[in-house]
């Protein structure tokens, strides 16, 4: 990881809302190209306020964001194409009335020209599995396919960073497996906001622990998830398989998940 | 929750639903000008008129029923504008009654200009049903903006049929949590509890509002959306609209 090239470069980042509430207490943070890279922590740590910073929507007078070598302040335009942001509800992420429609608006942006949008959207729906569905309405798509098409809204922009707020919310197991392979299956940066700790061990390779607007812990997934102090000190709770393997069976190795433990049943001792 | 009140049937196939939205929007609007412009007494006309609009919804497959009975959600309207015409109009009397120191009479004239109000808005009615249950609701909005419509108000309409579904899903939540906490109470309380609703939705609404902003910012929005028109006219699409528009005509002329 150290000969990556940086994509992201946060410094001394303050962040107040216009109420007063201070979201962000000074938040340093370097990112990798090609990095996984997850954000967990409870309600209101900042994480979503963090990554609101990435692309601009957010700017602060106190401290520095510079993604991709860029001053986010002074190249905003071309900042939003590189970083692609999914949001949580995607219903607020699906706002054109066809699939179709959707996955075009960010390129048509952009500026590209009308064989290249449609391209990319071809390319963009191929990659999230939902080609032949370009016609259909949001409102006629389950919750799983919703989720999908947000992504490709984003990736039919071909950004080089991609941000996820609470991929996994909501959506049922299958959907959930899916999005998780689809995940897995893209070589691109990602940084995504999450409670779901077994979506982290599963997508991630590094896990930053956010607390009352600070970074509380910044390290490698299996060290930050079989840390069962640090994550209930801070209102979480370890993947139940480290707490059988830590707390009832007492072991050395503890694994964070299931496949390590099938893959290596010697190691763990099974 | 799965909405379809808008464009129900649009997904059905058949010649009519295959049509450019753009030929069936002029074709049906030169339908609807051409019966309003009709004289009233030309009654042979309006059979005509009808059996040609019947006709392309027979060959668009939508259900009868569905198409007349959402085409009688205007009748009370009509009547309750028109019903006093034949009463008013002075002419020839057709009948007269009278209930105690009232006396009412009903002219031929009058007669005629309620049949002309009420057939010639049920015919057009019933050439918007053909033509919006033919076509899904992002095509016709298509159609409108190739044909000049402005393009904010294409957008308005296109953000308000997106969003009405979420807002009908909320609603149904909403509805759902009172009435699964709410055991008799008087009116003025339930009265209440709807206004808190409604007030609830407002807020929720305008939050949306402000997120889905954010959303199309991040994707590079700078205040002008602009879409891409694949619509393309073909020959049965020009064949379709001379035919429906000659027959028209000599309904019009000719008869």
């Amino acid at each position: 990881m150290e000969l990556a090239k940086k994509v992201v470069t946060i410094k001394n980042l303050e962040y107040e809302y216009p109420d007063g509430t201070s979201a962000l207490k000074g938040i340093n943070l370097d990112i990798f190209e090609g990095e996984s890279v997850a954000l967990i922590g409870l309600n209101g740590a900042g994480k979503s306020t963090l990554l609101l910073h990435l692309n601009g929507i957010l700017q602060s007078d106190e401290g520095d964001v510079e993604v991709l070598g860029m001053k986010v302040a002074e190249n905003i335009r071309e900042i939003r194409g590189k970083v692609g942001v999914v949001f949580q509800d995607p219903d607020d992420q699906l706002f054109m009335p066809t699939v179709f429609d959707d996955v075009a608006f960010g390129p048509i942006n952009m500026g590209f020209s009308e064989e290249k949008v449609k391209e990319k959207v071809r390319m963009a729906l191929e990659r999230v599995n939902m080609s032949g569905h370009e016609k259909r309405a949001p409102h006629h798509m389950s919750l799983g396919e919703k989720k999908r098409v947000s992504i490709a809204t984003v990736l039919s922009m071909e950004p080089e960073i991609l941000i996820l707020d609470e991929p996994t919310s909501n959506v049922d197991p299958r959907a959930r497996r899916n999005l998780i392979e689809l995940l897995n299956g893209l070589d691109i940066t990602k940084i995504m906001a999450t409670h779901d700790l077994e979506l982290v061990s599963e997508t991630c390779d590094r896990a930053i622990v956010m607390f009352e607007g600070k970074i509380a812990a910044n390290g490698d997934v299996e060290e930050v998830l079989t840390d069962s102090k640090l994550l209930e000190s801070h209102g979480l709770e370890a993947p139940v398989l480290v707490r059988l393997f830590r707390d009832v069976m007492n072991r050395e190795y503890i694994p964070i998940r299931l496949e390590d433990v099938i893959e290596k049943p010697n190691k763990y001792k099974i | 929750m799965k909405h379809d009140f808008i464009d129900k049937y649009a997904e059905l196939e058949s010649i009519i639903h295959r049509l450019d939205p753009r030929i069936k929007i002029i074709s049906f609007f030169c339908f609807i000008l051409l019966v309003i412009s009709t004289s009233p007494t030309k009654f042979l006309n309006f059979l005509l008129y009808f059996l040609l609009i019947f006709g392309v919804i027979l060959v668009s497959k939508v259900p009868l029923s569905f198409v007349f009975k959402r085409s009688m959600v205007i009748i009370p309207f009509v009547l309750l504008i028109a019903i006093f015409i034949p009463f008013l109009k002075e002419g020839e009397i057709a009948g007269s009654y009278s209930f105690a120191s009232l006396h009412l009479t009903v002219t031929y004239d009058g007669l005629i200009i309620l049949f002309n109000v009420l057939s010639k808005s049920w015919l057009s009615v019933l050439s918007m049903l053909a033509l919006a249950s033919t076509t899904k609701f992002p095509e016709l909005l298509k159609g409108f903006e190739k044909l000049g419509m402005p393009r904010v108000m294409v957008m308005i309409i296109s953000f308000m049929y997106r969003y009405v579904f979420v807002l009908g899903d909320e609603v149904m939540r909403m509805k759902c949590a009172r009435d699964a906490r709410s055991f008799g109470g008087n009116s003025k309380w339930h009265i209440k509890t709807i206004g808190n609703i409604i007030g609830m939705l407002f807020i929720r609404t305008y939050e949306r509002g402000e997120r889905v902003y954010v959303a199309m910012v991040s994707r590079g929005f700078i205040g002008k959306i602009k879409i891409l028109g694949d619509l393309q006219v073909k020959k049965l699409d020009l064949c379709f609209m001379l035919a429906f528009i000659t027959f028209l005509t000599i309904i019009w002329t000719v008869l």
